[in-house]
Parts: structure tokens; C-alpha cells; sequence
């Protein structure tokens, strides 16, 4: 395994790793101190006493202590996760296109997803009535997940088709698979009645609000074992920043890491994306933070990136359930809102220093 | 002295005669979802029980002041379970599934009522809101009444139509200057615009599609009916009929628009039979007549 990391020269290799060690630390303090803040915070009051009635005791049926261990914990887990998820499957995608504005939608996950789900709930609406209604509660996760997936795959089969290798074709590829689903969910909009269309709205407005422990843990595990491997896969990423030829003549399989980079994004995102419908902007902007911070090290983007990710989502959703209590105000009102100034902000910064360069 | 078995065998009778007498049953803390049950709940006299409604609750104003908690499809479970219910109501609109998935894993008592376009669907609510409340004869008092002013209005109703063609109408919610929705049928609009003996001009259609200029136009309506609401958002009546379209129709020649406020038209509660009443006159009035609110 090559690293472009070690390559470097002596002091800059200091600088750079004192700055890969402090401000992730910083960026974690930062994270830990929000997590505290937005358990604190919601609709109902906690008591210190709540905490002590863990979600093994009788006391957690209803009341402060319910509201906290089944609601609020998991509700925080699950943002945790999917921020970090999105953050990952984002660094993945910039660093697979080797292009910053990349991000997990451009694989056709997202509008996957809602395709999938806008035939569900209109063309096929008698699915929901034969279906048993435990059954039911799963099946727009199921099918967003696997509509997500499919989309996903079929784009990379399509783009090694008509341009074997290109990794700009796979994103022209996706831009064009991207419309065609855009029209089915425009078509099934349509059709749609009035409740069906609404339903449609809600699922691509995105929230986080139907969190339960199974989610949180589900997208915690995956998010365990895709993130390892992601790790892995850091050297060859570092190596494909130099471009594709230069990566393939240093030995590096790059159809293979195409095909598991894209496996990873799909799968991360697609969790995501079932669960709570689409969030805006963290894919994006993650990993431009991330890069901020620690430079352009993929070993060091990547985590940095899950934490950039698991910040911004836990502040915007904090703000999103409590500013309007007792409504909830759209989740990614707040990603958009609190990403997009930071994300100029980031870009001046960046500019400034291309240009003194 | 009564023997332990005599107080055993009164007990069913002691508890009988509590659940039917108000005096015993502790006071609720109800959320409202839907704005016409929260006009049901005040018509019953039981507003003091209310803790909460949804932003369609509207009517009488006093529920504007009540805490809101947002739009009927993306409640939020926290923030339903800070007001402290002890029942929540609401439309089959209510949602999120997850959330209410939530609501009945924290214990409270989701009361999901049917919403349906007749007015038969008034008078089952408002028997099933009684007796949630604890308020039977008061439902049944006010059952009797919308049942008394519902056939009053359907008498009319027949009066005025009688005796020319039933008028051509059209429904248009516009909420941006622009845009707008028109009704076909299976809407509460159809429903209204059905028992004011008027035909619906967008009948073939179901539900509520996208205006398109030429189906307007194809429907030739006599009358456009359109909400208080929508006539705000989309500039007066000057500026509803400068939507594509409708100026060109029979409706927009004569400038004969019919404007009622959303919920007394659309929601099928307690203001209902006097809507229809003010509907008919409205539609069924000589040509030239303009706006009526």
C-alpha cells in the first residue's frame, strides 16, 4: 500500500499532524457538548430523576422518563448516526468523482428512493391493503432502501456500459438517471390524490421524527462496519486524487474500488434515506469541513467527515423540535439553513488561500 | 354492618353509576387534530377540556390562542406528549404513522374519527366526541339541532334550485398568486357543491388537479367557488381570475365568483348546514349577482 501522506516533506509533515490531532479533538468537544445540549432541550422538561428510571423500569411507560429513554435518546442516536452516515457516504463521493461538489444524491440513492416510493404509495396502493399491518410499517422503509439500491446499481452497470472507466461518465450517467426519476415522481405526483400526494411531500421533506432504538441501532451497525471499511479503502482513495491513470499506473485496481466505494455510499445513504426520507445539504458539506480541518488525507477526512456530519445534523434537528414546540418545524430547513453560510464561509476561506498559493 | 360480600356486589353498580354521571369523571386533557372536531368540541361546551390543537383549528378564535401543534400530517410526538394529554382526537389526515406509532407506545389514547364528505359523517362524530367527553346529552341536544338547521337547509336548497338549470360550478383553491387547484369529484368541495344542487363542472375528474387553462375552459363553469383564504393569497377576485384561463370561461365573463372561508365550506363540522344554506343562495342567485362571503 502506497501513502501520499508519508511522501511528504518532514516539517510539513509536523504541521500536518499536529493539525490532524488537535482540531478533531475540537470538532469532538464540539460534538459531545451539542449532544448534551440537545438532550437538555424539547418539548417536555426533564428531571434529574428521569435518568435514574432507566428504560428497563416500569416508570419509563409514560411521563419525563418515557419522553427521554424513548423518544429523545433514541431520536438522538438515530441523528447521530444518519448525520454521520451522510457525512461518510458524502467524503466517500468526493473523493470516488474526485470533483467537491459530489455528494451521494448524484448516485441516484435519493431520487431512487423517492421513485420507489411515489410508485408505492400511488400505483401500487393496494400493496398497502393486503399486506398485514405489521407489515406495513415496514414496507416504505423496505422499499425506499431498496429502490435506492437499484437506481444505484443499475447506474454503475449503465455508465460501465456506454463508458467503461470513466469515472465523469458515471456522473453524466447519473444526472440522466437522476431526471428519469424525477419523472416518475412527477408522474406519480399526477396521478396521486390529494392524501397520497401529501404523503408523497412528507417522504421527500425528510424527518427524523419517527426514531425508534431498532433504527438508531440498525444505522449504528452499519454504520460500525461500513465506516472500517471505508478506512481501509483511504490509501487508495489518497492514491485516485492524483487521477485515475496516475492511481491505475501505482497499481491500484480502479474499477475495484469504484464498484466498493459505490456499494458503500449506496448502502450508507439508502439506510438514511429509508428511515428518514431526504436531508439536505450534510453529504455536501461534511466533507468540506472535514477537509478544513485536517487537509486532504483521506484517512484522516473520512472520520473527520462522519463527525462534521453528526455535528451539523444534531444542531439542525435540536433547533428543528424545539424552536416551534409543540410543532416540529422540517428538519432540513435547518441543515440547509445553518450549511449553506457556513459552506460560503468555507469557500472563502478556501479561495484566499489558492490565491496567496 | 354490609359484609364483605354485599360491598363486592355493589361495586359493579357504584362503578355504573360513574361512568354515567359527569360529576365523577375527572376533567380530560384533549388534543384536537382537525379543525372541525375542535368546533365540535366548543359546540359541546367541552373547549375547557381542550390543551392543544392543529393549525387548522381555526374556528371559533378563541382555539387560535390554544398551543398549536402543526400541521395534522407531521405532528411531532414530544411535543404532543409536553401538553400532557389524557386522549388525543383526531382525522384519519393525522400522521405521521411513526409519530402515532410513538403516541400509543407512550400510553396516550389516539381516537382516530372518520372523516367523510356527507353530513350523516357530522352527526356520527359528533355522537363519538360525546361520549369521549362524557357528554352524551349535550352531543345528542346538538345532533338534534344540525340535524333540525341540516334538513331546514336542504328544504331551501330545493326551493331555490327550483325551477332553472342547476348551475355549472367550479372549485379553485389557489394558494399563490399563479397556482391553483381545482376540484373534481371525491372532494369535500364536490360534496358541498353536490347538496347545494349544483353540478360540479369538473365532475369527471377525481380529486383536486393542477388547473390547466383549456380544462377550465372545456368545464365552462357558470360560477367559480373559491375559499376566503385563497382569495388573499392569490390578490382578490381580480387577481384569481387573471389565472390562466378562467377569465375566459362563463364564470369569468360574468365575474361571478362565490367565496366562502375554508373550514365553514370544506370541513364538514357544525358550521356545515348554514354553509349550505349561504352556498345555495349564493349559487343560485340571479346572474349578475357578485361576491358573497
Amino acid at each position: 500500500m502506497n501513502s501520499v501522506g508519508s511522501a511528504l516533506p518532514s516539517p510539513l509533515a509536523a504541521a500536518s499532524s499536529r493539525r490532524t490531532w488537535s482540531r478533531p479533538m475540537l470538532l469532538t468537544a464540539a460534538l459531545v457538548l451539542t449532544v448534551i445540549v440537545a438532550v437538555q432541550f424539547g418539548a417536555v422538561p426533564i428531571a434529574a430523576s428521569d435518568w435514574l428510571n432507566g428504560p428497563w423500569s416500569d416508570a419509563t411507560k409514560t411521563g419525563g422518563a418515557h419522553v427521554l429513554w424513548q423518544l429523545r435518546l433514541p431520536r438522538l442516536g438515530l441523528t447521530l448516526a444518519v448525520g454521520a452516515a451522510l457525512g461518510l457516504a458524502g467524503a466517500l463521493s468526493q473523493a470516488l468523482f474526485r470533483n467537491p461538489m459530489a455528494e451521494p444524491s448524484l448516485l441516484g440513492v435519493t431520487s431512487g428512493a423517492a421513485a420507489a416510493v411515489a410508485l408505492t404509495l400511488t400505483v401500487f396502493a393496494s400493496l398497502h391493503a393486503v399486506l398485514p399491518a405489521q407489515a406495513r410499517l415496514w414496507l416504505l422503509p423496505l422499499v425506499g432502501f431498496g429502490g435506492a439500491l437499484a437506481v444505484c446499481f443499475s447506474l454503475d452497470r449503465l455508465s460501465r456500459w456506454l463508458a467503461p472507466g470513466s469515472i465523469a461518465a458515471l456522473l453524466l450517467c447519473g444526472l440522466a438517471l437522476q431526471a428519469m426519476t424525477f419523472a416518475v415522481v412527477g408522474l406519480c405526483s399526477f396521478i396521486a390524490n390529494d392524501d397520497q400526494l401529501r404523503a408523497i411531500n412528507f417522504w421527500t421533506l425528510g424527518s427524523l421524527a419517527g426514531a425508534n432504538w431498532i433504527m438508531a441501532a440498525v444505522m449504528g451497525g452499519a454504520l460500525l462496519v461500513l465506516g472500517t471499511l471505508a478506512l481501509r479503502v483511504a490509501p487508495r482513495l489518497n492514491a485516485l486524487a492524483l487521477g485515475e491513470a496516475a492511481a491505475a499506473h501505482v497499481g491500484i485496481d480502479v474499477e475495484r474500488l469504484r464498484w466498493q466505494c459505490i456499494t458503500m455510499v449506496a448502502l450508507l445513504s439508502a439506510l438514511a434515506v429509508a428511515w428518514c426520507g431526504n436531508i439536505a445539504f450534510i453529504g455536501l458539506m461534511a466533507p468540506h469541513l472535514a477537509r478544513q480541518l485536517v487537509g486532504a488525507d483521506q484517512h484522516h477526512v473520512l472520520p473527520n467527515a462522519m463527525l462534521a456530519g453528526a455535528l451539523l445534523l444534531v444542531v439542525a434537528d435540536t433547533l428543528a423540535r424545539t424552536l416551534a414546540v409543540p410543532a416540529e418545524i422540517p428538519v432540513g430547513v435547518f441543515s440547509a439553513l445553518i450549511g449553506a453560510p457556513w459552506f460560503l464561509f468555507l469557500l472563502r476561506g478556501a479561495v484566499r488561500r489558492m490565491g496567496s498559493a | 354492618m354490609l359484609s364483605r360480600r354485599h360491598v363486592l356486589s355493589l361495586a359493579p353498580a357504584a362503578a355504573l353509576l360513574m361512568l354515567g354521571g359527569r360529576a365523577w369523571a375527572a376533567p380530560q386533557r384533549v388534543i384536537a387534530v382537525g379543525g372541525a372536531l375542535t368546533e365540535l368540541i366548543y359546540e359541546l361546551g367541552a373547549q375547557g377540556e381542550l390543551v392543544g390543537v392543529d393549525s387548522t383549528s381555526l374556528y371559533p378564535s378563541d382555539a387560535t390562542k390554544l398551543p398549536n401543534v402543526g400541521y395534522a400530517r407531521t405532528l411531532a410526538a414530544e411535543g404532543l406528549l409536553s401538553l400532557a394529554p389524557t386522549m388525543v382526537v383526531a382525522t384519519e389526515e393525522a400522521g405521521p404513522p411513526a409519530v402515532l406509532r410513538q403516541l400509543e407506545a407512550a400510553k396516550v389514547p389516539l381516537h382516530v374519527l372518520r372523516a367523510e364528505h356527507r353530513f350523516e359523517g357530522v352527526l356520527e362524530r359528533t355522537k363519538a366526541l360525546g361520549e369521549l367527553l362524557g357528554r352524551q346529552r349535550q352531543a345528542t341536544a346538538l345532533s338534534q339541532k344540525l340535524q333540525a338547521e341540516w334538513t331546514a337547509s336542504r328544504a331551501q336548497v330545493t326551493q331555490l334550485a327550483a325551477g332553472h338549470r342547476a348551475p355549472r360550478v367550479l372549485f379553485v383553491l389557489s394558494n399563490a398568486a399563479n397556482q391553483a387547484r381545482i376540484a373534481g369529484s371525491a372532494t369535500a368541495a364536490d360534496a358541498m357543491i353536490g347538496y347545494a344542487a349544483a353540478t360540479n363542472a369538473l365532475g369527471d375528474a377525481q380529486g383536486y388537479k393542477m388547473l390547466s387553462p383549456e380544462a377550465a375552459i372545456a368545464a365552462a363553469p357558470d360560477v367559480i367557488l373559491a375559499t376566503t383564504q385563497g382569495l388573499d393569497a392569490s390578490g382578490g377576485i381580480d387577481g384569481l381570475l387573471k389565472l390562466p384561463g378562467l377569465a375566459q370561461t362563463p364564470a369569468g365573463q360574468s365575474k361571478r365568483v362565490v367565496v366562502m372561508e375554508t373550514m365553514a365550506l370544506l370541513g364538514f363540522g357544525p358550521r356545515t348546514p348554514k354553509a349550505l344554506t349561504t352556498l345555495a343562495q349564493a349559487l343560485h342567485a340571479p346572474a349578475g349577482a357578485g361576491k358573497t362571503a
